[in-house]
């Protein structure tokens, strides 16, 4: 059920691949701007680029987050989801880590290939790599919360980027903080463990309060 | 087994009904009947758990739902006035999917020939925004005949369709009647069913 669920999302992401592209071409976009905005100084380039990256990817992740229920909202098909006889958070859990696949996933890979473009070095290029690989499924955790509870509000966007924004403030200070340690040589491990930490409390509490906020959103 | 003891439903500061008390039996039909605004489509989601009610509870085997949860939404099924299906997929994709997250999967042989029951044979392989409203409902009245709920609970069920599927939601009702199954339908066109029960609302 778990697999069918995530298989349906996939399925449904690869027929709007349009809407999946969009979020990808805006995180490659915002980040190219910063090195021909600022000019080819490597130094600056290389101080500013962890910070660079991860806003970016906090942005491009508000992007895709209404998605999550609002389309399954309006055509009745959450309804059917919600009375199917299994339990609710590992619904919720399978259409989480549908999102993370779909639109998080893309961003971890082309990270790196943009991150040459600040002239950082291999080492740190990977480390962007591990940071966003722990870092985005708190995205996608914490982001269906803020899509659950945003249900069918007007303007729901743009509440979701306030109401989720905030809340990935400790991610977005542990992710580039690993990247920037590994910048100045300072060893990215400590921040790699604090962000692991952060997802697995994410991992705890989203998917049991998402499940709360969608039953109040759906009545 | 199935039983609303004084339900009472408010929306925003309106009160749309209050000390509702009615009761299905196996092989019983409830036909359910007011004019638009009354509360049916209300009535029928707090019926399914949707919805709480603001007053009363509903039981299931003499047990309330709210505390059923999951194991009394596989004894249901639920085709609302949005059909649940979901434009970009086929009509066979659409059915195998919901059957398997309810928890029968179908294989495709199965999901063809309910498809063809319901008269769309020629159309499973399309995406169902190409489809007319008339056959979308279809594709949600095709996954209604092939679950395995005791209780459906139907609303407009005839709405949008043609005279054939008309004929056929009938004749599917009433096999499932006569198999012991339950139903309760809210509608504002003539049933022809034998309901064993009407129940007004706004009266």
């Amino acid at each position: 059920m778990f697999s069918w669920l995530v298989r349906r999302d996939l399925i449904l992401a690869w027929r709007r691949r349009a809407d999946v592209l969009a979020t990808l071409f805006f995180f490659v976009i915002v980040v190219s701007l910063f090195p021909l905005g600022i000019g080819p100084e490597p130094q600056l380039l290389r101080a500013i680029a962890p910070g660079i990256v991860w806003v970016a990817a906090l942005l491009a992740s508000m992007l895709s987050l209404g998605r999550i229920f609002g389309n399954d909202y309006q055509d009745g098909t959450l309804e059917q989801i919600l009375l199917t006889p299994q339990p609710i958070f590992l619904l919720v859990l399978a259409k989480m880590l549908a999102h993370w696949l779909v639109s998080e996933l893309p961003l971890v890979i082309v990270a790196p290939l943009l991150g040459v473009q600040f002239g950082l070095s291999q080492n740190t290029l990977s480390t962007i790599t591990v940071s966003l690989l722990l870092g985005t499924p708190i995205l996608s955790l914490v982001g269906s919360l803020g899509a659950a509870l945003t249900l069918g509000l007007r303007a729901a966007n743009v509440l979701i980027a306030l109401l989720v924004l905030p809340l990935c403030i400790p991610a977005l200070i542990f992710g580039a903080g690993a990247v920037d340690a590994s910048v100045n040589g300072t060893g990215s491990q400590p921040w790699l463990l604090l962000l692991a930490a952060t997802l697995i409390v994410s991992l705890v509490f989203s998917p049991w309060a998402t499940s709360a906020a969608l039953r109040i959103s759906v009545e | 087994m199935f039983e609303a003891i004084n339900l009472g439903c408010i929306r925003g500061d309106r009160r749309l009904f209050a000390g509702l008390n009615f009761g299905i039996r196996p092989g019983e039909l409830i036909e359910l009947r007011g004019p638009n605004g009354t509360g049916k489509t209300s009535l029928l989601r707090i019926m399914c758990g949707l919805a709480a009610p603001a007053e009363g509870e509903i039981r299931w085997q003499d047990k309330n739902i709210r505390a059923l949860g999951e194991e009394y939404y596989s004894n249901i099924a639920y085709l609302a006035h949005q059909n649940g299906v979901k434009d970009e997929l086929s009509a066979i994709e659409n059915l195998r999917i919901s059957n398997a997250l309810a928890g029968h999967p179908l294989t495709r042989e199965e999901a063809g020939e309910s498809l063809a029951e319901v008269g769309l044979s020629n159309y499973w392989h399309l995406p169902t925004r190409l489809l007319s409203a008339g056959q979308r409902r279809r594709v949600g009245l095709a996954r209604l005949f092939v679950s395995q709920a005791t209780l459906w609970i139907l609303d407009e069920v005839l709405a949008s369709l043609d005279n054939a599927a008309v004929e056929l939601t009938r004749k599917v009702v009433t096999d499932h009647l006569s198999r012991g199954g339950m139903a309760i339908i809210a509608t504002h066109q003539e049933l022809a069913l034998p309901s064993s029960q009407r129940l007004d609302l706004g009266s």
